[in-house]
């Protein structure tokens, strides 16, 4: 039996009750943290020394087929210092509103792959700066793919998916900055322009 | 039918146009001759979305070579293409996107529909997966496979050469421009729902499933 990531007794230490559970399944560390002190619980971890988990690696959710249960926002944290791994869940109860706190203001990272969350599950991120679908066009009304309620083929018959999808204007939900990512060359750092400037592509620290 | 005949008594207006004439001599020599011409510098617009694109790029490598048939320069601008290439699955959101493209591109032009899941949706049968590009453009040539090897690829387009020296310029309805009508489709809908319908293994997975 894998031993608890040494995370969880401070964790515990640090915030009592807040972790709901924790436990190891497959090697990885899993603990459950109570929705409303979520974002404190890892702004924690990302700053406390010792725990340091500055990489956000994923976060995606989860619905599982029982409808009782609830459903999960998972965080999978790294810290690159450390080497370490731990996955932070937050259950979601079906009777309240599906929300959770953004955690785009700790890692930058989480701005798209919440955006794919809310896009796929409906999972409302409250602070997150542009909360819009990502994978499906702004104009899709058939709801979130990724729910088990949501049929394989969609809602709607394939000549109105059809339908809807030659009338999406796909220039239309673009933001600007999206469109003129040539034009705002002259706003990033002196350093960086100097390096696209010469065709350097990237730069290892 | 001749050149003697009818055309000697039509004012010189009418004769200004080629199409306007029945099948002739003069025209069907024209027609070998820029059928022949066409047939063989078919310049390709290539749609690539996926591991059909892997192919087609091997099929364009020098192994395989697809200079050999007159596709020497692929056209990255569907201003100066011939053909449309899908190689790939098309998700719904990338339907507008082609469907601009397919408009884009200057009469002569032609489209080859290369494997599954861009003749058929393959086994993509879901909420996001167009059911075959000719629910949204008009396909000439469907290559099967998973993805199709160079050489089916190849296959399809000397079927489509094979085609395009059949066709005549008397018949005006090969050049039509079949734009997406009032009702936002370019077919009636319920031929996209036909067109849609699942296959294979798929049939007995209901839409409520």
């Amino acid at each position: 039996m894998p031993a608890l990531s040494p995370s969880i007794p401070a964790l515990r230490d640090a915030f009592g009750d807040v972790i709901e559970r924790a436990l190891v399944s497959c090697g990885d560390t899993i603990a459950y943290v109570r929705r409303d002190r979520a974002h404190d619980v890892l702004a924690w971890l990302k700053d406390t020394p010792g725990q340091e988990f500055d990489y956000l690696t994923d976060l995606t959710a989860v619905e599982y087929r029982d409808p009782e249960r609830p459903l999960e926002v998972v965080y999978q944290l790294r810290s690159l210092a450390r080497r370490a791994d731990l996955r932070i869940k937050v259950a979601l109860d079906r009777e309240e509103p599906l929300e959770v706190r953004s955690v785009y203001d700790l890692w930058r990272g989480a701005d798209w792959l919440e955006r794919e969350v809310y896009d796929m599950f409906g999972i409302v991120f409250q602070g997150h700066p542009d909360l819009r679908r990502i994978l499906m066009w702004d104009t899709y009304v058939e709801g979130h793919p990724l729910r088990k309620d949501f049929p394989l083929r969609g809602h709607f018959s394939r000549a109105e998916q059809t339908r809807q999808a030659l009338a999406a204007n796909p220039e239309a939900h673009y933001s600007l900055e999206e469109l003129s990512i040539a034009e705002a060359f002259h706003e990033l750092p002196r350093d960086m322009r100097e390096r696209l400037r010469r065709g350097e592509r990237g730069f290892v620290r | 039918m001749g050149l003697t005949g009818p055309a000697v008594r039509r004012p010189r207006e009418e004769l200004a146009s080629v199409s306007a004439m029945s099948p002739n001599w003069i025209t069907t020599r024209l027609d070998f001759l820029t059928n022949w011409a066409r047939a063989n510098s078919l310049w390709p617009m290539p749609f690539g979305t996926a591991c059909c694109a892997i192919e087609f790029m091997a099929t364009a490598a020098s192994r395989f070579d697809l200079a050999r048939f007159g596709m020497e320069r692929m056209s990255f601008s569907p201003r100066q293409a011939d053909v449309l290439i899908c190689a790939g699955r098309l998700p719904f959101k990338l339907a507008p996107v082609i469907r601009r493209i397919w408009d884009q591109m200057p009469q002569p032009k032609w489209c080859i529909s290369m494997g599954a899941c861009a003749s058929t949706g393959g086994i993509f049968d879901n909420y996001s997966m167009v059911q075959g590009i000719d629910t949204i453009i008009p396909v000439d040539v469907y290559v099967p496979g998973c993805p199709p090897r160079p050489e089916g690829l190849m296959y399809g387009i000397l079927l489509l050469q094979k085609k395009i020296k059949g066709e005549s310029f008397t018949d005006d309805s090969l050049r039509e421009e079949r734009p997406v009508g009032p009702d936002g489709l370019y077919l009636p809908p319920d031929r996209v729902d036909e067109l849609s319908e699942p296959f294979g293994n798929s049939i007995s997975q209901t839409r409520s499933a």
